[in-house]
């Protein structure tokens, strides 16, 4: 079964009170125990963590992976999987680098391409090459394998288009046009990961010396900065159908398929696939694991074909294998960008804080 | 006689030691879980390939942000807290020295917002702030107003409560007295009432400076990316850029900001404080008359506070937690509380995070009650000596800064200090630290509650109560407790509900599986799909209907206990 | 000897007092080797203006002040290690001090909770000193609801209910007008004779004195400078400034 965590282990339903009680006084021997002195046998279920049949994966809060393919992969490889949520992707990453010398577990899910390097440059993964990587997926550092990737992108409200009577804009250029004036909202880089992989889609497209020219045109075109996903989404973007008065808004290239018409026949937001930057989240064994051999096969697992086939619906994510069978709806609303702006892992490593202060300068003065 | 002697002498040395107790339990407490790890953190940004780097200082303190983020960060702060107060008052006034029907209802009402998610408050506001949205036309958006009227509606419970439970037991015949004295309302409230309830202004005043000083998800939200704070500033350099250098810094600024306030609050209030004369909180309140115009203007100021910075904000939820995906009313969102949302944005349901939530909770307000209690304690008590004084001093700060260190350097402490298992269970991934953190957070709000009820008991009814032979054990289960008894239910309420809606930490700490209501209210929100949407804030909802509760339950075990033994 | 006897008594307050005290300066002696008997059944008022440590003496009897020189004893014992609530004193304040939370029979029976007796016993001994003390079937009533005489009145039998074997009562009548003070001095007197309780009696009013107590001692900044009956001290006062306080002078 999937073990769940120690302190909420077991049904999740209501418990008796002395469940509750029970569970207070194994905190109070907890506590006693930083004091040196506890006795054996506190009853958590926590206990055993560190037998050789337990793998903890690390991963960040969006993690939802269906339970079923959990207990199975436990099922057929007798390990017990615990897994442990760290924040958004950034702070997984630095909490990570911060806990090399005592990892937090056995096996990271969810480091991406905007973060991968500093995560290699400070060794917290080790080398490991699944014996199964499908074609088509590179690996980074060799220690770093590709699980599933999304696109961020300006995502536009389709009927408010339709009513003003104007073309829906293609390019990051026709975003800047007057034309597009006051219209578009998106996100901080600073606090936003979509944030972030927008700058970064600017940075792949007008290079490191002319991003802050685009941002200066972007700014005197009215664009509006929130500062997360869900504040541009829900509160400004006039698609999301919650009041908002903006019909652009930096979303995803999934975002499409949650607002399809009640007959299902098509959607009333689209993705402007040339204003793209692809986030690509990795996999791999942290250094110092305790059970090494069970990350792998987690590593592994994460790559089988029943779990690329399920990460578009529990994550939001297209897979890494190429091979994999899409939802049909993903199919129709929500197609990948073809040619996605890119910006090396090394280089985001290098210039990531330098360029988010330049375009602090820029956008916030 | 000599059996006697041994007796006496036993208990002559029992006293020490139980006051010992009382002064170690939580400093070791606040020693392991909040000070060992914030402060490794901080010595981690000052370290370079193991040499003292201290540049960091002139690089952030010589950087006009920075002065720009502290400017910022007072200005909001101060303005939060004045206005807080200034609206509590009426409030309190009209909740705790008044009766009326549906009184208990709405003391419970104001305490939600304190309580609700910060990205929900946020969200909330903006959509009311927005240009298209119902106050649109003040012109909110992105503004320092903006921020202050979201503060003033997270704080101003914290005044309400804290100054209300004061009111309600003050004797009302010292006001008579100076009433006949010659001296009109206004005159009483100024020379009278004011500088009796000038120490628990001064206390809700101290804790809502530090939490406007400290906000962070309202901020982030409404300020937009033009306004920010240390504590924003902190997080992201953190979280975002392991800026550990700069976030170091800033940390240590918040620390002397925070410390500098608490300093000016404790004089003011220790100037002030003196020994009250109370009385039973029942009958001190009168009903509610609409032949008196005093009673009928406060009335209408508390409705208009109430109804304005209170109602507005959640209505405009509830009304959003009623809308089907299709735009008509129902209770769809409700229903799909039971499932893990659309396309399994959850890996529980959000009854289960609820069952997580209340859980935790529970275990949390015990930690703090047991914690908080015996700091309330030993601070209210006056020794002789000079030091000693200073040490009980020095140990009431000490448990308000948790308030002021950000939630993110405190979760990120813990991960490199609490790296070894404790009985083979890691901590920093089991889950348990989730009670522990927010229970650091809900101390404060304990001490602060208590400690002016149990500071303005007459120390000489402990002196008879000691004569007529009880033991210092007893003269506290009979004279203390019962007294401080309003506000420990108080307190347990506070606790629970902070424990609740405690975001910073719990978001750290908590696994997928046993992530709490605000977590998964974060989760929801952050996914796309209008279900998804709805079901966040039909969550956000049964959070603050569920707190609600929490603060309308203890207080009615209070009242009920109120005059009983125990 | 039997009863309470003062031995070269010196309470000093070394640090500012508390805000409850009201007095302020560091290092204040505010008893100064007094000396002093009470014999078992007697009443004995300490008399003297405010400030005159009269208040502190009786506090450092209780064991509320420590004493900075010099002893107290009682039927011979050292009580100076004997903590508050073992003395098996009574203490009467100025305004009563009844505890709000508790109703007027709980309120004197709260001295008798820590003895052993049985629940009726208990119901017995409050209501026949609340007989005592004139309020009979006043058990269930409220503190709130009770007048300021009727307050002391309640204080009294709450002090007098364990049978202490020494009563400090401090300025108990000072809060009253003084139809009511004349009175109640009056019925406090015959409740402690009738009891036969043995009583340190504090006042600034020299008329209260001499209707409550057996002998009274003058004091004066600190210092104790007349005990006598009261007829005795109006007879022969030791010096002016105790004549002054019988009011003599003119």
């Amino acid at each position: 079964m999937l073990r769940l965590s120690g302190a909420h282990a077991g049904t999740i339903h209501a418990r008796p009170l002395a469940g509750t009680v029970a569970r207070a006084a194994a905190v109070a021997l907890l506590l006693a125990g930083c004091g040196g002195s506890a006795p054996d046998g506190s009853g958590t279920d926590g206990g055993d963590a560190s037998a050789s049949g337990t793998v903890t994966l690390v991963t960040h809060d969006s993690w939802a992976l269906d339970e079923k393919l959990v207990e199975q992969f436990e099922q057929e490889s007798g390990l017990t999987v615990e897994v442990s949520a760290a924040g958004d992707a950034g702070t997984l990453v630095n909490q990570l680098v911060l806990t090399k010398d005592a990892p937090l577990g056995d096996a990271v899910f969810g480091i991406d391409n905007t973060f991968a390097s500093r995560a290699l440059e400070a060794g917290v993964v080790e080398e490991y090459t699944p014996a199964d990587l499908p074609d088509g997926a590179e690996q980074l550092g060799a220690a770093l394998t590709p699980i599933d990737q999304g696109d961020v992108c300006v995502n536009a409200d389709e009927a408010w288009f339709e009513r003003s009577d104007l073309e829906v804009p293609t390019t990051l250029e026709d975003l800047a046009d007057p034309e597009y004036r006051d219209l578009l909202v998106v996100s901080n880089p600073a606090t936003s990961s979509p944030g972030l992989a927008f700058l970064l889609a600017t940075v792949g497209a007008f290079g490191e010396d002319g991003f802050e020219d685009y941002w200066a045109s972007l700014v005197d075109n009215g664009v509006k900065v929130a500062d997360s996903w869900e504040d541009a989404y829900y509160v400004d973007f006039s698609g999301a159908g919650e009041g908002g008065e903006r019909p652009l808004a930096l979303s995803y290239a999934t975002s499409p398929a949650f607002t399809v018409s009640e007959d299902g026949s098509e959607s009333t937001t689209s993705a402007l696939l040339e204003t793209c930057f692809r986030q690509v989240e990795y996999a791999g064994v942290l250094a110092g694991a305790d059970n090494p051999e069970g990350a792998q096969e987690l590593v592994d697992f994460l790559l089988t074909e029943d779990v690329q086939a399920a990460l578009p619906e529990s994550m939001y994510m297209y897979p890494a294998d190429p091979a994999t069978q899409l939802p049909a709806d993903w199919e129709k609303f929500a197609p990948q960008a073809e040619a996605p702006f890119e910006v090396e892992p090394a280089e985001v490593s290098e210039h990531r804080d330098e360029w988010i202060e330049r375009w602090t300068a820029t956008v916030v003065g | 006689m000599d059996r006697d002697r041994g007796r006496l002498r036993a208990s002559l040395r029992t006293a020490p030691l139980l006051w010992g107790t009382a002064v170690a339990v939580p400093l070791g407490f606040l020693a392991v879980f909040f000070a060992w790890p914030v402060a490794a953190l901080v010595v981690r940004g000052f370290v370079a390939d193991g040499v003292l780097d201290l540049t960091g200082f002139t690089e952030v303190l010589s950087s006009p942000r920075t002065w720009r983020l502290v400017g910022l960060t007072l200005t909001q702060a101060v303005l939060g807290t004045a206005c807080s107060v200034l609206l509590g008052l009426p409030l309190a006034y009209l909740l705790y020295r008044r009766s009326f029907l549906g009184r208990g209802l709405v003391r419970g009402l104001v305490t939600v917002p304190f309580v609700l998610p910060a990205v929900v408050v946020g969200v909330a506001f903006r959509t009311l702030f927005a240009p298209g949205g119902t106050l649109g036309f003040l012109g909110l958006e992105e503004s320092l107003a903006g921020i202050v009227v979201a503060l003033v509606f997270f704080n101003v419970s914290v005044v309400v409560r804290t100054v209300g439970g004061l009111w309600e037991r003050l004797d009302p015949r010292t006001e008579q007295a100076a009433a006949s004295l010659g001296a009109g309302p206004a005159r009483v409230f100024r020379t009278v009432t004011l500088p009796a309830l000038a120490p628990a202004i001064a206390s809700a005043a101290s804790v809502v400076f530090l939490f406007c000083a400290t906000a962070f998800g309202v901020v982030l939200v409404l300020g937009g990316v033009r306004y920010g704070t240390i504590e924003t500033e902190i997080w992201t350099r953190t979280t975002q850029f392991l800026d550990l250098r700069s976030a170091s810094v800033l940390s240590i600024l918040q620390l002397v900001v925070i410390s500098g306030a608490l300093v000016v609050s404790a004089r003011a209030r220790r100037r002030r404080e003196a020994a009250l004369r109370l009385v039973s909180a029942r009958g001190s309140a009168r009903r509610l008359s609409w032949r008196s115009p005093q009673d009928v203007t406060v009335a209408l100021v508390g409705a208009a506070i109430v109804v304005g910075l209170m109602v507005l904000p959640m209505a405009g939820l509830v009304a959003r937690s009623l809308r089907e995906p299709d735009g008509s009313w129902g209770i769809g969102n409700y229903v799909a509380l039971g499932t893990t949302g659309e396309r399994n944005a959850l890996v529980v349901t959000v009854w289960e995070a609820t069952a997580t939530s209340l859980r935790t909770a529970l275990a949390a307000t015990v930690l703090s009650l047991v914690v908080g209690g015996l700091v309330a304690l030993v601070v209210s008590r006056r020794p002789r000596s000079v030091g000693a004084r200073r040490a009980v001093g020095t140990l009431d700060g000490l448990f308000m800064l948790p308030l002021g260190v950000s939630a993110v350097t405190v979760g990120f402490g813990f991960l490199i200090t609490l790296d070894q298992p404790v009985l083979g269970v890691d901590l920093r991934t089991s889950g348990l630290l989730v009670p522990v953190a927010q229970a650091v957070v809900a101390i404060p709000l304990v001490v602060r509650t208590v400690l002016p009820v149990l500071r303005a008991i007459d120390p000489r009814l402990r002196e008879v109560a000691a004569v007529l032979g009880s033991g210092p054990g007893r003269v506290l289960r009979t004279v203390d407790l019962p007294i401080a008894l309003r506000s420990v239910g108080l307190a347990t309420g506070f606790a629970f509900a902070v424990s609740l809606g405690e975001f910073g930490a719990t978001s750290f700490l908590a696994r997928p599986d046993g992530a709490t209501l605000p977590v998964v209210i974060y989760r929801l929100i952050g996914r796309p799909g209008a279900e998804n949407y709805g079901m966040a804030l039909a969550a956000s909802v049964v959070l603050a209907v569920l707190t609600a509760t929490v603060m309308m339950m203890a207080e009615r075990l209070r009242d009920e206990r109120g005059g009983g033994e125990f | 000897m039997a009863g309470l006897e003062i031995r070269d008594v010196t309470v000093r307050y070394g640090v500012p007092t508390g805000s409850t005290r009201g007095r302020g300066s560091t290092g204040v002696t505010a008893v100064d080797q007094v000396s002093l008997a009470v014999a078992p059944g007697e009443v004995v008022a300490l008399l003297g203006p405010s400030g005159c440590g009269k208040s502190s003496l009786l506090r450092a009897v209780a064991g509320l002040e420590p004493l900075s020189g010099g002893q107290v004893l009682y039927d011979g014992e050292d009580l100076a290690g004997v903590p508050v609530h073992k003395r098996r004193f009574g203490l009467m304040f100025q305004e009563g001090q009844l505890f709000p939370h508790r109703d007027v029979r709980r309120n004197v029976a709260y001295g008798l909770e820590t003895q052993d007796l049985s629940r009726a016993e208990r119901d017995a001994r409050v209501s026949a000193l609340l007989d005592l003390v004139g309020l009979a079937g006043y058990e269930g009533r409220s503190v709130p609801t009770l007048s300021g005489g009727e307050q002391q009145r309640v204080a009294l039998a709450r002090a007098l209910a364990p049978r202490p074997r020494l009563l400090l009562l401090d300025e108990p009548l000072s809060a009253l007008d003084r139809q009511l003070r004349e009175r109640l001095a009056g019925e406090v007197r015959a409740a402690l004779v009738e009891t036969g309780t043995t009583a340190v009696f504090v006042t600034h009013d020299h008329a209260e004195a001499a209707a409550v107590a057996d002998r009274v001692g003058v004091m004066d900044r600190g210092r104790l400078l007349q005990v006598a009956a009261p007829d005795e001290l109006r007879a022969a006062p030791a010096s002016d400034r105790v004549a002054e306080f019988l009011g003599l002078h003119g």
